[in-house]
């Protein structure tokens, strides 16, 4: 059902875990629907310098999350906003139809961290 | 170990199936010797099948397409029938989907339809099914064992109410049939669907029984094979099949559900004692001889899936995930539990082919694979991680 790429990063996920003193983090999804995503950034120089994240979900809820923090690392602010999860999944060779609303949430979950990173640098101001 | 998905054909039922495809193709309604092979053939299955569930008279074994057929017969058969009478029903939240679906399509024809509740290990009151019983109440239809759980039913407590009130009893054996034993008349049961697949049998083949005297009407109309009831050119090659599947089932319940109890209860105290956060979905005790249905905290049922079918562990889950509605399975909410601990649930459910062995590697691997995943899930508690 799911492809190798999919599966590979379930099982070896990048950048597995949480920054302490993340610059921003997004939180997406629900455990009442079985999908809960967490992405942590680090920003320097207006770029993403890491990127983490942590999953409470299914193998493509994972291996999506896995797949965005390998997408977005090193990017600027305004490239990894341009990432889509159309990006996330073709990344990963393609999802299961069923599973790309349910589980592909990690686009989300990057863009809201850099929303959270952006609100609290206009509070620091 | 997910028996209840699919059991492989026992050879000794292929064998006797055989000749019925290339050999003994014969009609049972043909009145030449080749029809007679074939009804004497038809005959000795439904002998079987009504030994297997304890009913007096084989003409009271009717077989249809499987049990989601003997369901529908069943149901809609004694609705439609006795719709003078009355047209309320009185049924459980842990049904098949099959039972729950018919009921519902009965609903928006009118039928009064109450889903009693269960509690928490999955088991229903009989006293409350006497308390909804009323005058209209023509159906009392309760599951023999749940699938999913594990749960046995207090079938002939609910029984002997029914019969009490003159109210028609249909149970729905598949998870339970060849597994443990049924008696159809001290279990004062009227109707009883039975799944040939479910025991070893070929898919395709159910069958129902219908106590004498049950006033009953068909969902198929036809030629009038199976007394009118189930119309159809009989599956005699199926229908050998289950009768060879009940036969061997009838034989062999007692040593392969004591040993299958013993594995069952060895995988279930083996998880729960090694894994932290784990608990046992449905009865402890009034359980199918086959099913452990265990469910671990902060993980999802899916990932848990997936990474033990990396370890050659195949098992099934309550979550929503591998589901078509991508609802989480309604036995496990009905029993109390919330979304997410649906979610978290994983079925296990054995056969003739497991070992104990099988047993040892699942309780080696199996945390190894919960722990990874909490490791990865952000609703751990830190200081488990440690």
């Amino acid at each position: 059902m799911y492809s190798k790429k999919v599966m590979d990063h379930f099982m070896n996920p990048r950048n597995m875990g949480e920054i302490p003193d993340a610059d921003g983090v997004g939180t997406v999804g629900n455990p009442v629907c079985g999908d809960l995503m967490s992405v942590y950034i680090k920003v320097k120089d207006n770029r993403l310098e890491d990127v983490k994240f942590k999953t409470f979900g299914c193998g493509a809820a994972i291996a999506t999350s896995s797949m965005i923090t390998e997408l977005a690392k090193g990017k600027t602010i305004e490239d990894a906003l341009e990432i889509t999860r159309k990006d996330v999944a073709d990344s990963l060779d393609g999802l299961p139809p069923v599973k790309m609303h349910c589980s592909n949430l990690a686009a989300d979950a990057l863009h809201a961290a850099i929303e959270d990173y952006r609100k609290k640098k206009e509070a620091e101001k | 170990m997910d028996y209840a998905a699919g059991m492989p054909l026992d050879p000794r039922v292929f064998k006797a199936m055989k000749p019925y495809f290339t050999e003994n193709y014969g009609n049972p309604s043909s009145a030449h010797s080749f029809g007679a092979n074939a009804k004497n053939a038809l005959m000795k299955s439904r002998e079987r099948v009504a030994c297997l569930v304890g009913a007096e008279k084989p003409e009271e074994v009717i077989f249809t397409s499987g049990g989601t057929e003997s369901n529908n017969l069943a149901i809609k058969g004694v609705a439609y029938r006795n719709k003078e009478k009355g047209n309320h029903i009185i049924t459980t939240t842990i049904e098949h989907m099959s039972v729950i679906n018919i009921c519902k399509h009965l609903q928006k024809q009118g039928f009064e339809i109450s889903y009693l509740p269960v509690g928490k290990e999955g088991m229903v009151d009989p006293e409350r099914v006497k308390d909804e019983i009323h005058d209209k109440t023509v159906m009392i239809s309760v599951m023999y064992a749940n699938g999913e759980i594990g749960t046995i039913q207090s079938i002939e407590e609910i029984g002997r109410i029914a019969h009490e009130s003159q109210v028609y009893f249909h149970v729905d054996a598949v998870a339970a049939a060849g597994k443990i034993p049924i008696n159809v008349d001290g279990e004062h049961i009227d109707l009883l669907s039975v799944s040939s697949n479910d025991m070893y049998g070929p898919k395709g083949v159910g069958a129902l029984y219908i106590r004498k005297g049950t006033r009953i009407q068909p969902v198929i109309q036809g030629g009038g094979q199976e007394r009118g009831v189930r119309s159809g050119t009989e599956n005699i090659p199926g229908i050998v099949g289950m009768g060879r599947a009940a036969e061997i089932a009838k034989e062999e319940m007692a040593a392969e559900g004591k040993r299958l109890s013993q594995l069952r209860d060895k995988l279930i105290m083996g998880v729960l004692e090694t894994i932290e956060r784990s608990y046992l979905n449905g009865h402890p005790t009034e359980r199918l001889p086959n099913n452990a249905n265990l469910r671990f905290s902060y993980i999802e049922g899916e990932s848990l899936i997936l990474g033990l079918d990396m370890l050659g562990i195949q098992v099934s889950s309550g979550s929503a995930c591998t589901s078509k509605t991508l609802e989480p399975s309604h036995v496990l909410l009905a029993i109390g539990l919330a979304h997410e601990e649906a979610h978290g649930s994983l079925v296990f459910t054995m056969g003739k082919q497991n070992s104990e062995e099988d047993v040892d590697y699942v309780l080696e691997t199996l945390p190894g694979v919960v722990k990874r995943l909490r490791a990865i899930s952000p609703l751990t508690p830190k200081e488990m991680l440690r």
